[in-house]
């Protein structure tokens, strides 16, 4: 596969009440397998949009977007549903686990309908929280709950892995060690990975940085040589 | 277990009040819907076992005396497949120690060779010896009316000689399930059935080798009115009032009328109870659902197919009706059985069994799954209707509008606060309108449980003190001249005595007929008057006949028709009759006429058949001795007794209906309010700890979230007063009894109650969510969206 994701003049334009909003104004992109990519920008740049388009969780105004050869902008429900079952793995500021269930069940609950997972025990193993497994969301830090979501994310083993600002609602070291598990994912099993994030230091980890700026790619970096999560600071 | 399954689990058991509210709600449908519609399949069934068992019969008849040799030529009419005579007659009854003279019913039976009809159950006590004259076995329900026991010793006027006889036993007829000279009141302490020697009966009457009653049974398929009417060209000349079937049977009949009414009390009520429960169910699911959008929003973005999670939530509505249904089962099954014992009082069968209907049951719990899986699918469809992204975005700020009252200019009216109040009210309309009905409804069904009572007081104090104004009547097995009036008139204590002619009879309009009597009535009656709903005065006009508007209705006869009236007493006239008017009474299918009119039509001299007196209370005792010495006054009716027995029984079923569906409309507010309000804690958890940040006391921002609720409560009740009134007057028209209407009168305190329940159960469900609001984890909080 030569691109994962192609991306050609994306717009989306949202109806708030009588207000419209464009969030998108025109995105062109191609990520490649394995890359690391950080998505850059300040609020309202549109970062969430792409990202929840090319998680298929979302459909772009005009424009057109593939995963390999999956078109995703003229997709079905029921074919985004299967995308994302299949290749995408999520994970969100707010972690927005199932409060009800344990660190291993809110895994599960992805091992379940996927077709070759790792063991939920294997999962969490991978970020480090092999010894919490029967705990519930509400008796975990920030830091774990994110964990468990990327645990969560990956336990499918899929092509990519899309993080919403994963480390927006942690503190520094929290945060850290979240970023670490998210690029040991990204090179270990080679799941291409992106990231928002408006904390610019986080981009020195990446293969590529793309800055956002009113709902189009204002520029685009590579960084010199890329460091380990451990390095960054900010 | 599939982690998807452990979250249903999981969800539930963290719900459990709310998922038990709810389900209480259901229970209460579907059990009042068990209940009722079991019971009547009970009354229905256990009648016609007994029916068959007893071997009931389809015609009867009543002659002055026919000969026994008739008997073969009945037997011969086609149709017939069993001909039973008797010797029937009614006497005066007294009992030592026992009030004024009573009536007994004497009915001769050979009790070597029991009657192959009518067969009789024997309830206490033993049978007659075989030609023991002097005993007899009694209808059980006067004795248990005039709390009397076995061996006790009656005084019968038997053709003009007292007869001792000794009560041996009591038994059950189906001929007497409802025991009644006529009439629609319970007269069970003055009506008394004796089954006695029939060759001591014959001898005391003159009726050695004949009858006066005869009891057909009909081979199948054999034509009732064809029989009818050959066996009144048989009896015509014998003095025969006219053959009836069972439909005109006094037991039969108001036995039927009793099951049509519990019918209707016992299908239309619950139905509606169902629906009203099942709205709610249906509110409160969506809700709870819409509630979980966050995680709606994560189990999609995992990959989850909007089947699957449909699936997930029709599961979370399946346990709740399930759980519900199955609570309902019992309480149906508790109700039934409860309800079925205070009918079997009023019906007296040998075995009156209750069982619930599988049935039912299922329909019952189908009803409530249909409005719960409408909630959840509604509710579910509408969150995954969104992309999946907006249901992960943290919720945008609502938007809010200025408030109307604020457009409008009496922004000052309201503190800030309060406008968070109105405002939220406003801007979700619906969800409030929801909570609005839910509430009207449960107050609507509060008053119609309630209302019945109002009604039946209504009804007793214009019976008894407007209607009939007299407290003890005379009544004549035969008519007497009117000076009886000036007699009775002149004993000490009376003040005033009106007399009135009655003559049982057949009145036909076409093809429709209908068996009453015509009643004489006084140029100014005081004490008997004829009264419609609105309490206006009627007289029938001079010449014509006055029927109560049901009756006209039945006959399907207006003002100025003809009818043709059977005289079924005395020299049996026909003759046409016109109809002068109508009026909408409360009680009975009557026809008046002047009682001049009346006399002159059966071809009489001025007779008069009862007496009512009105009669000093404190000289009523003395009274009712002196009475007891004259022979030909049979009848003495104190109507303060039957006053007493009526609201007796009758207020304890309607008590223990009214307790019943009060118990269950509060379940439903309690569900309504309680569930609300858990949600809307859910929902906002997150503004009220903010605001409890900022500084706000708990007390002050409870009154936020409760503040909504109030108001909401307050405006539901006045709404549910107008939607009760609807209701019960809905279930009112739906009652049309041929002996009575409900009157549709709901008194203040009726109002005041079901107001005063749905506070109380808006209070308590409030108490529980404050205490919420106290605990309210404000870190937690505001670290975490949903």
């Amino acid at each position: 596969m030569g691109t994962v994701f192609s991306a050609r003049a994306l717009t989306k334009t949202y109806r708030m009440g009588e207000a419209e909003v464009q969030a998108l104004r025109g995105v062109d992109l191609e990520i490649r397998p394995g890359e690391l990519i950080v998505l850059l920008g300040p609020s309202g740049s549109g970062k969430s949009t792409l990202l929840n388009i090319l998680g298929g969780l979302d459909t772009p105004t005009s424009g057109e977007v593939s995963f390999g050869d999956h078109d995703l902008s003229h997709a079905s429900e029921a074919d985004l549903t299967r995308y994302r079952r299949e290749h995408v793995g999520f994970v969100f500021q707010f972690y927005n686990l199932i409060p009800s269930l344990t660190a291993r069940e809110n895994v599960a609950l992805v091992t379940d309908i996927a077709d070759k997972p790792m063991q939920p025990e294997e999962a969490l193993g991978w970020v480090g929280l092999g010894e919490r497994l029967d705990h519930f969301p509400s008796q975990l830090s920030g830091g774990e709950q994110q964990r468990v979501a990327i645990a969560r994310a990956v336990a499918k083993r899929p092509e990519v892995l899309l993080c919403d600002e994963p480390t927006g609602a942690l503190d520094y070291q929290t945060g850290k060690l979240v970023l670490e598990v998210i690029a040991r994912i990204n090179s270990e099993l080679g799941t291409t990975s992106m990231v928002i994030t408006h904390n610019a230091a986080i981009a020195g980890m990446a293969d590529r940085v793309l800055r956002l700026g009113d709902g189009r790619i204002v520029a685009e970096t590579k960084p010199e040589h890329k460091l380990s999560a451990a390095e960054i600071s900010w | 277990m599939k982690a998807l399954n452990r979250k249903l689990a999981r969800d539930l058991w963290a719900m459990k009040t709310q998922v038990v509210s709810i389900a209480l709600v259901i229970a209460c449908g579907i059990g009042a819907f068990i209940a009722a519609f079991s019971t009547h399949d009970s009354l229905l069934s256990s009648r016609e076992r007994y029916y068959d068992s007893a071997r009931f019969p389809q015609v009867f008849a009543q002659v002055k005396r026919a000969p026994d040799t008739l008997v073969s030529r009945i037997r011969a009419i086609p149709g017939v497949s069993e001909v039973e005579t008797r010797v029937v007659q009614d006497a005066q009854l007294s009992i030592e120690g026992v009030g004024p003279p009573m009536i007994a019913r004497l009915i001769g039976v050979d009790f070597a060779h029991p009657p192959a009809m009518n067969r009789l159950t024997l309830a206490s006590g033993r049978w007659p010896a075989p030609g023991a004259k002097n005993e007899v076995v009694v209808n059980q329900r006067f004795l248990e009316a005039r709390h009397l026991a076995l061996g006790t010793r009656a005084t019968v006027l038997l053709n003009g000689k007292l007869e001792h006889l000794t009560i041996v036993g009591t038994a059950l007829s189906p001929e007497y399930i409802y025991a009644t000279r006529g009439g629609g009141m319970p007269d069970d302490e003055w009506f008394a059935v004796f089954w006695t020697d029939a060759e001591a009966l014959a001898g005391a009457f003159d009726m050695q080798d004949a009858f006066n009653s005869v009891l057909l049974r009909l081979a199948h398929g054999a034509s009732q009115p064809a029989v009818i009417d050959a066996l009144d060209r048989l009896l015509d000349r014998y003095g025969s009032l006219g053959a009836v079937g069972r439909e005109d049977q006094m037991s039969h009949k108001i036995v039927s009328q009793e099951i049509e009414e519990q019918r209707v009390w016992g299908t239309v009520l619950p139905v509606i109870f169902l629906a009203v429960a099942a709205f709610i169910l249906n509110v409160v699911l969506h809700r709870q659902v819409y509630a979980q959008r966050g995680e709606i929003a994560a189990l999609k973005a995992l990959g989850y197919d909007d089947r699957t999670i449909l699936r997930h939530y029709l599961g979370f509505a399946s346990v709740i009706v399930l759980l519900g249904a199955a609570i309902g089962l019992g309480v149906g099954d508790w109700l039934g059985r409860a309800m079925t014992g205070l009918l079997s009082d009023f019906f007296h069968f040998p075995s009156f069994e209750f069982r619930v209907l599988p049935g039912v049951a299922l329909a019952g719990t189908g009803i409530a799954l249909v409005a719960a899986y409408g909630g959840a699918i509604a509710a579910t469809r509408g969150v995954l209707s969104m992309r999946a992204a907006e249901g992960l975005r943290p919720p945008a700020p609502a938007q809010f509008k200025p408030l109307l009252i604020e457009r409008l200019g009496y922004a000052r009216l309201a503190t800030p606060g309060q406008r968070m109040i109105l405002r939220n009210i406003e801007r979700k309309p619906l969800r409030a309108a929801f909570t609005v009905i839910g509430v009207a409804g449960s107050v609507a069904i509060l008053i119609t449980a309630a209302f019945w009572y109002d009604s039946l007081d209504y009804f007793m104090d214009v019976q008894f003190n407007k209607v009939q104004r007299a407290n003890v009547f005379v009544g004549f097995p035969e008519p007497v001249d009117r000076g009886a009036i000036g007699d009775l008139a002149r004993l000490p204590g009376v003040e005033r005595a009106e007399g009135r002619r009655s003559i049982p009879v057949l009145l036909r309009a076409g093809h429709r007929s209908y068996r009453t009597a015509l009643t004489g009535v006084g140029d100014d009656p005081q004490l008997q008057r004829v009264l419609d709903m609105e309490l206006r005065e009627h007289w029938p006009a001079p010449g014509g006949v006055l029927l109560t508007t049901r009756l006209a209705k039945r006959l399907d006869v207006h003002p100025g028709d003809l009818l043709e009236a059977e005289l079924l007493e005395g020299r049996r006239v026909k003759a046409p009759l016109r109809v002068s008017g109508t009026v909408h009474e409360m009680a009975g299918m009557n026809a008046y006429m002047r009682i001049d009119d009346l006399n002159r039509l059966a071809r009489d001299g001025p007779l008069v058949s009862s007496v009512g007196l009105l009669v000093e209370r404190s000289r009523e005792p003395a009274l009712l001795e002196r009475l007891k010495e004259i022979p030909a006054a049979a009848v003495v009716i104190v109507t303060r007794t039957l006053l007493e027995t009526f609201r007796a029984t009758t207020a304890r079923n309607t008590l223990f209906f009214t307790g019943i569906l009060t118990a269950f409309a509060a379940t439903i507010v309690i569900g309504v309010v309680y569930n609300n309000a858990r949600i809307q804690l859910a929902e906002r958890a997150w503004e009220l700890a903010s605001l409890r940040v900022l500084g706000m006391t708990r007390g002050e921002v409870s009154l936020l979230l409760l503040g909504e609720l109030g108001l909401e409560i307050a405006v539901a009740i006045p709404l549910g007063f107008v939607l009760g009134y609807w209701l019960a007057a809905m279930i009112v028209s739906m009652i049309i009894p041929e002996t009575f209407e409900f009157p549709l009168v709901i008194w203040p305190r009726t109002y005041l109650f079901a107001g005063a329940v749905t506070v109380a159960a808006g209070l308590a469900s409030a108490l529980v969510v404050r205490n919420r609001i106290d605990n309210l984890d404000l870190v937690g909080v505001l670290k975490t969206r949903e």
